[in-house]
């Protein structure tokens, strides 16, 4: 319940709560780690419904087979009892809704808002490719070099047709779509690859249509990032000269 | 021969036209079915298996989406099972209009033509049964013959619903109040208004996908000031409300089936239908975008319709409390029927659970378009209707054939196709938490759901074996099985207890007259 902790907290300062690390100054919220938090949070209520259920029903089955008696022996309802059967479940249901859906709310603030500082990265998506393009003009294909331990925020839009940048490792996907622009960040913390993979169907290669976010330390992209500056300004540069 | 095939092809009798549709319908399932095992034989290993040009398989899943969907299952629920039903369950001699009965039922067939023009013509359409510019615009593949499909299938449905809701309007027996009517009845009607209200929306959609192809109009387009998402805010503002016109019907007869071999009442009834049924109706056409959550829509409208999605688990709630209920001080007896009742019991819950996280907008952003989708959906409405309507033929096999199945038989093919349908969507969902999307012709990236994708392989020939047993036991009971009693099974709903089996044309040899106080379900009453 650190919620609760936390509401407490705020109520009554000076109240010691164990337990509660405060957020730093500057640090930021991962909603890959938000997701996971939630999605067991999901399983486990999704699964005492199911089993309450699925347990109830199964009893039924067992108790209530045909043996002896060829009819059944249906209780009959009084109004008050075949009202509140109505009313009482659909309150329970909506009480587990809403608390759901302030949870949901809550995590999707996270993914919806961008920290301040965050990478901004260019993608134009097309039939079969995944084309970033930095802030200094550097540009890649199906490689999005990023450093670790900063936000990165892709504005995204299509050349063609509709596609899905799915990051599965970070929990994130927005579709590209031709005409407008949407966003996706995410947070990568440590060095390593993940599989970026397009999510919404795009004709002949959409499962091919695969790419990599590479995170990289910072000093080693630092390196990256100006040396792929400088070869897109010398491009740039004698593409204008040929012309 | 001649004049048989001629009686059956000019036929008005709404049993007709029932079994036509049912006819046609599990030959469109069968087709489907087909495309697909070749999906899952070609999903087995990483890499090419059975076709090295992903354009087949995208062509395979494009059918089996479509012809499942708007061949198979709405066909089969609004078709056979309402054209079979509702007239006897009402106690009413055929439909209001038997003749627009034979139309849309001829309808029906031309759209199953049209879709399995498919395999002839030289680029056939690949657009996916949701058929999204600009991809849709844009491909080689014919996707005219998509849009005509859906048109053909959509008008054959309106006027079904015309057909429908006079008939239960007008055509009641003397005496049968609404709130004595079969929960399947309910559920018929349900739909229908569903259907009549969200069906034109779709046809729209359709017809700009159409104009925008080939009579150069930019209604998608974006480069002309068109916009990509309006057809998928139609589509899907059609296509939501779609899920419920085969949801209804489905758990309509699977609330006739257990309340007979339970012979039992039907628990709260008007909890049943007016919580349920109704709740289904006023939610459902208020929550389609959560389709579209990762479609850049405005934050207000993905957040408000995360609410609205999760709350239809409040009637979606009550109708299984309905079900589960039905049981409660039952007599229940396990016919085949009965199983596949219970299967729908057991794939709708686990369907109906884990629909709360797709509801869920944040984890939404990871699961959509996974494999999770594809294993939740089947779950609650592939599978569960498809149980439901393989129950239903079952419970209706002796009153339309005045003929039984064998019963081991029946038994055996329920659990193999049960088993194997666990074998195929459970994994398919693990797969999709890994991150494994869907539609895909190969799946290089993700080489830990390989294990996954030949285990749902297996379970794909497991149900294979279990629908071709079932197969066998139809075409064997209807053509050398046991004479059957008019009434089987005990019931006490009018079908049963008015009319022969099978019925006559015109149903009842008598009206049946019902005593004050009359109900379909009136079960455990001293008479």
């Amino acid at each position: 319940m650190p919620e609760l902790r936390r509401v407490l907290a705020a109520a009554l300062p000076g109240l010691p709560v164990p337990g509660v690390a405060l957020a730093a100054p500057g640090s930021v919220a991962d909603p890959a780690a938000g997701w996971d938090r939630l999605w067991e949070e999901m399983l486990i209520d999704i699964t005492v419904i199911g089993l309450v259920f699925a347990a109830v029903a199964a009893w039924f089955m067992w108790r209530y087979r045909r043996r002896g008696r060829a009819e059944g022996d249906p209780p009959r309802l009084s109004t008050a009892a075949a009202v509140g059967w109505a009313v009482i479940p659909a309150f329970a249901f909506m009480a587990d809704d809403f608390y759901l859906a302030a949870k949901g709310w809550e995590l999707w603030k996270v993914y919806r808002t961008v920290p301040e500082g965050a990478l901004e990265v260019r993608l134009d998506s097309a039939m079969w490719s995944w084309n970033y393009t930095y802030p200094n003009g550097a540009v890649t294909v199906n490689e999005l070099r990023v450093p670790a331990g900063r936000p990165v925020l892709l504005r995204m839009t299509s050349r063609d047709v509709v596609h899905s940048h799915f990051i599965p490792d970070f929990r994130v996907k927005e579709d590209s779509m031709p005409g407008r622009i949407t966003y996706l960040w995410f947070y990568p913390k440590e060095p390593g690859e993940h599989v970026v993979t397009c999510a919404e169907y795009c004709g002949l290669l959409h499962s091919r249509m695969a790419g990599k976010v590479i995170v990289m330390a910072p000093d080693a992209f630092e390196a990256w990032y100006r040396a792929a500056g400088q070869k897109a300004a010398a491009a740039a540069a004698a593409s204008g000269e040929e012309a | 021969m001649g004049a048989t095939l001629k009686s059956w092809l000019f036929t008005t009798d709404h049993k007709r036209v029932g079994i036509l549709y049912l006819i046609g319908s599990l030959a469109a399932f069968a087709i489907a079915g087909i495309m697909a095992m070749l999906m899952r034989i070609e999903l087995t290993n990483i890499g090419p298996d059975i076709t090295d040009n992903p354009q087949d398989y995208n062509v395979w899943l494009y059918f089996h989406g479509a012809a499942m969907i708007l061949g198979f299952q709405i066909p089969a629920l609004t078709g056979f099972l309402a054209n079979y039903c509702v007239p006897l369950m009402i106690g009413a001699r055929d439909v209001a209009f038997p003749r627009l009965n034979a139309l849309s039922v001829w309808l029906f067939w031309a759209g199953i033509v049209l879709a399995l023009a498919t395999f002839v013509i030289p680029d056939p359409p690949d657009v996916m049964w949701t058929g999204y510019p600009p991809y849709a615009t844009m491909t080689w593949g014919n996707t005219a013959f998509y849009s005509f499909t859906v048109l053909l299938l959509g008008f054959s449905s309106i006027l079904g619903g015309v057909n429908f809701l006079t008939t239960v309007a007008y055509m009641r027996a003397p005496g049968m109040g609404w709130n004595q009517l079969n929960v399947f009845v309910w559920s018929i009607v349900v739909a229908f208004v569903i259907q009549l209200i969200f069906v034109p929306v779709l046809g729209t959609a359709v017809t700009m996908l159409l104009f925008d192809k080939y009579l150069g109009t930019t209604f998608f387009q974006p480069a002309n000031g068109g916009d990509v998402l309006i057809y998928q805010n139609l589509f899907w503002f059609y296509s939501h409300p779609a899920v419920y016109v085969i949801l209804l019907p489905f758990l309509g007869i699977t609330y006739e089936i257990v309340a007979t071999f339970a012979r039992n009442r039907v628990f709260n009834y008007k909890m049943v239908v007016y919580g349920g049924f109704g709740g289904v109706l006023l939610l459902a056409g208020e929550v389609w975008v959560h389709h579209l959550y990762t479609a850049g829509l405005p934050d207000w409208l993905r957040v408000g319709q995360m609410v609205t999605t999760l709350l239809i688990s409040v009637p979606v709630g009550l109708l299984m409390i309905g079900l589960v209920g039905t049981l409660y001080r039952g007599a229940i007896e396990y016919r085949t029927p009965m199983l596949y009742a219970l299967g729908v019991l057991f794939f709708f819950l686990i369907g109906g659970l884990t629909g709360i996280p797709n509801a869920m907008a944040s984890l939404d952003l990871h699961l959509q378009d996974t494999y999770f989708i594809p294993g939740h959906f089947h779950y609650v409405m592939a599978v569960a209707g498809t149980f439901a309507i393989f129950g239903a033929v079952y419970y209706l096999f002796p009153k339309m054939t005045g003929r039984m199945y064998r019963e081991g038989t029946g038994k055996l093919g329920f659990w193999l196709t049960f088993v194997g349908m666990n074998l195929v969507f459970m994994p398919m969902m693990v797969a999709g938490i890994e991150g494994m999307p869907r539609r895909y012709y190969d799946y290089a990236q993700f080489p830990q759901v390989e294990g996954m994708q030949q285990l749902m392989t297996f379970g794909a020939f497991v149900i294979l074996a279990g629908a071709l047993v079932t197969l066998w036991n139809w075409l064997h009971g209807a053509l050398r099985g046991e004479p059957a009693p008019a009434n089987p099974w005990g019931s006490r709903s009018l079908e049963w207890t008015a009319a022969p089996s099978p019925p006559p044309p015109g149903n009842f040899p008598v009206p049946p007259r019902l005593e004050p106080g009359w109900s379909p379900y009136a079960y455990g009453e001293r008479a």
